[in-house]
């Protein structure tokens, strides 16, 4: 962060940055637009579930959201790959980004589970179905990344050490998908299964509406985030140069 | 409404709020970046004025 450019007095860092194709403003808008088509689509267009009746319609946000997630998380492991590979200043900043959005998405999964699971099996949650307990683990151990983050001074030692981890976190990802599949009693529903999703019509309908507005909004979220975040270290290091 | 209905409609309010309240942290966090950059321009302003008090050093 405190490197400077070789062609001036200002910091690298003040010198890079990204240029999107969509601004933000619109992208903001078009999030906004889609999530409320999709929570239209939820409650007044997609038909009861035969055998679950009113409370799956919790699905077409919690399903969404957990794929998000799983999203993010890649995405911050990509990203880590990218600054571990090419040295790229930006690629660290991107990969917290996007892992710190992970954990709110997962957070939102284990809300909204709960919640389905307070209705369907009489419980907030349940320590023996492996689904629920390895989406845990891999949350916690993305949240256990800010623990590490910020337990080393800011540089290349602490954006090194966090890159490692997040890249060794993806691992988990494809475990947690498949452990549905792999498990032995089947509790939690599986909505895709080895011939494409268990679900056709308004409800397909509804969640590729949903799964879309769920990443658009993600998206918009990490840009939002990244704008402020790159902000406010151009302003320490405008501070440092300054002073 | 039914059972079903309360927590169903519980699950989105979640949704809706934990995106909510990641907008106002972030709304927050933008309005502080803003007052240090009052604070850099206040301070970039000063500095001109200082620099004519300051006698030039003369050959």
């Amino acid at each position: 962060m405190s490197r400077r450019s070789a062609s001036g007095d200002l910091p690298q860092s003040l010198e890079v940055g990204r240029t999107y194709r969509i601004p933000l403003p619109a992208l903001a808008a078009f999030s906004a637009v889609l999530v409320t088509v999709a929570a239209v689509l939820v409650f007044f267009v997609a038909p009861n579930d035969a055998d679950q009746g009113f409370s799956q319609r919790i699905f077409y946000f919690h399903v969404s959201i957990a794929l998000t997630a799983y999203a993010c998380f890649a995405a911050g492991a990509w990203k880590a790959l990218v600054h571990l590979w090419k040295r790229d200043p930006r690629a660290d900043l991107e990969s917290y980004v996007a892992v710190h959005q992970g954990v709110i998405f997962g957070s939102l999964v284990l809300m909204t589970g709960s919640i389905w699971a307070k209705i369907s099996w009489g419980h907030w949650w349940l320590w023996s179905e492996n689904q629920l307990v390895l989406f845990l683990v891999l949350f916690l151990f993305y949240a256990a990344y800010f623990m590490l983050r910020y337990s080393v001074d800011p540089g290349p030692q602490r954006a090194n050490l966090s890159a490692v981890y997040a890249l060794f976190g993806v691992v988990l990802i494809p475990v947690s998908f498949l452990a549905i599949r792999l498990a032995q009693h089947f509790i939690h529903p599986i909505v895709f299964t080895r011939h494409g999703p268990s679900f056709g019509g308004w409800i397909l309908v509804t969640y590729c509406v949903a799964q879309v507005a769920m990443l658009v909004l993600a998206y918009t979220l990490y840009r939002v985030e990244l704008a402020g975040k790159r902000l406010d270290a151009r302003l320490r290091e405008l501070k440092e140069v300054l002073a | 409404m039914s059972t079903a209905e309360k927590y169903v409609t519980a699950a989105y309010c979640v949704v809706l709020a934990l995106v909510a309240a990641y907008v106002v942290i972030i709304a927050l966090k933008l309005q502080r970046l803003e007052r240090d950059v009052d604070e850099l321009a206040g301070r970039v302003e000063q500095e001109p004025e200082a620099a004519e008090r300051e006698p030039a050093a003369v050959g």
